[in-house]
């Protein structure tokens, strides 16, 4: 039986998954654009200050960061399970913990990334100094891609669930919580003129553990979810 | 094809039993299902049809007693099509999740062409109609190398000529040397010789 070996199965899976968003693209656009909204919200609601918006962009910034990755996050797997693909991919002979990757590294692409590679843009309309884009910019690289991982977590203990919106959000927020803390003290301090390297540092540790765990807990998330 | 080792089944389960919802479904059921064979389970809707064959093809992994062996590859229909609405039927097949291939496009359009769908290989999924984009599924029945088969219902929302064609293809299949086992309503009408699992006379 001719099967493709474990890394042509995933690149395979990943351009997949990409097309597919592609062929959505209202789903690679609402992320961003929740983003903007809140963004351009704050000013009105807090008060148009330059020093002030200096002040809590950081913060600001990260934490609509991580919002926007909750709101997907539940998409991950979810027209898979809809549609009977996900029972097939677990009767692959492939194995199950390159696939997850594969699909977490999609959903990252079209959320993660594009967030990170855009957010300059979004960070001077805070006012955020233009020395501390490039801090931001790193810190959300790697910060949303442990987000995606962990929201894969949640993704795939909720996935057959009618509505597990809620629930992967409450699952999910105190998993964030140590991602969001790092991520926005980076900012802060490249915006203080402290060194980031300890920050981004504990971030890149963090997506080390991420890769090395979450896809075993998403593959037995995954398992218990199409057996229930 | 893999042959299996001489004489060992593709498929064996040994006394399984499963309750669901405080009614038992089926209790110590053992068979072996071997290469030239075509196994059909019937029974009426509730009897664990479909509950017994996500066990044997290890979907279902608690909640049952008993041990299902399956030492080769095998390919399982569900209820469910698998077709992604978004991709076109040739990238449905070309880029399976199911980990088979890959398929050259002459393979997969001549598959698709035995389902019927000739002309449907690049035109978007979700334009199909339910029957088509079941056909789309049932191609993977004419590209697999699966030894053993795993059909739930397969003929469903199928016109009459197409159940007609599947049923030629699994009596090849078997002719082969693979085996199926499926879950039917319909009575068969194949050249081969069809074992019963009636699911409701095995519940003592």
């Amino acid at each position: 039986m001719s099967v493709p070996g474990s890394w042509q199965f995933c690149v395979r899976l990943l351009r997949r998954q990409l097309l597919l968003a592609v062929r959505r693209p209202i789903d690679i656009g609402n992320p961003l654009l929740f983003f903007t909204m809140v963004v351009v919200l704050f000013p009105l609601g807090l008060g148009p200050a330059p020093e002030q918006l200096t002040g809590f962009a950081p913060g600001a910034l990260w934490i609509i960061a991580l919002l926007s990755n909750l709101l997907t996050s539940d998409s991950v797997f979810r027209s898979d399970f809809d549609d009977g693909s996900l029972e097939q991919l677990l009767l692959a002979p492939q194995p199950l913990y390159l696939s997850v990757l594969a699909y977490i590294g999609a959903h990252w692409l079209t959320t993660g990334l594009l967030l990170a590679v855009l957010s300059p843009l979004f960070a001077l309309m805070l006012n955020l100094p233009v020395y501390a884009l490039s801090t931001l910019v790193f810190s959300l690289l790697l910060g949303t891609a442990v987000l995606s991982l962990l929201g894969g977590i949640g993704a795939a203990l909720t996935v057959g669930l009618k509505r597990g919106g809620m629930l992967i959000s409450l699952l999910l927020l105190p998993l964030y919580m140590p991602v969001l803390i790092f991520g926005s003290a980076a900012v802060q301090a490249s915006v203080s003129g402290i060194p980031t390297g300890p920050y981004l540092a504990i971030l890149g540790a963090m997506l080390c553990l991420a890769i090395a765990l979450a896809p075993l807990a998403v593959a037995a998330g995954l398992r218990i979810s199409i057996d229930a | 094809m893999p042959a299996s080792p001489a004489g060992a089944p593709l498929l064996a389960a040994e006394s399984l039993s499963l309750t669901r919802g405080g009614r038992e479904l089926f209790r110590d059921l053992s068979f072996a299902v071997h290469g030239g064979q075509l196994w059909q389970i019937e029974g009426p809707n509730g009897a664990g049809k479909t509950s017994l064959i996500r066990i044997l093809c290890g979907l279902a992994r608690y909640g049952f007693e008993g041990r299902v062996q399956r030492p080769l590859p095998l390919l399982y229909l569900g209820h469910q099509p698998a077709v992604k609405a978004l991709l076109t039927p040739r990238e449905n097949l070309a880029w399976h999740v199911s980990g088979e291939g890959p398929y050259a496009d002459d393979q997969i359009e001549s598959a698709l062409a035995r389902v019927g769908l000739y002309g449907y290989e690049d035109v978007p999924s979700h334009t199909l109609s339910a029957g088509q984009q079941r056909r789309v599924n049932l191609a993977r029945l004419f590209l697999s190398r699966a030894p053993l088969w795993l059909l739930d219902e397969p003929f469903t929302a199928i016109d009459k000529g197409g159940v007609d064609a599947l049923q030629a293809q699994l009596a090849a299949h078997v002719a082969g040397g693979g085996a199926v086992l499926m879950a039917s309503h319909q009575v068969l009408r194949v050249s081969c010789e069809v074992r019963l699992l009636n699911l409701a006379g095995s519940v003592a």
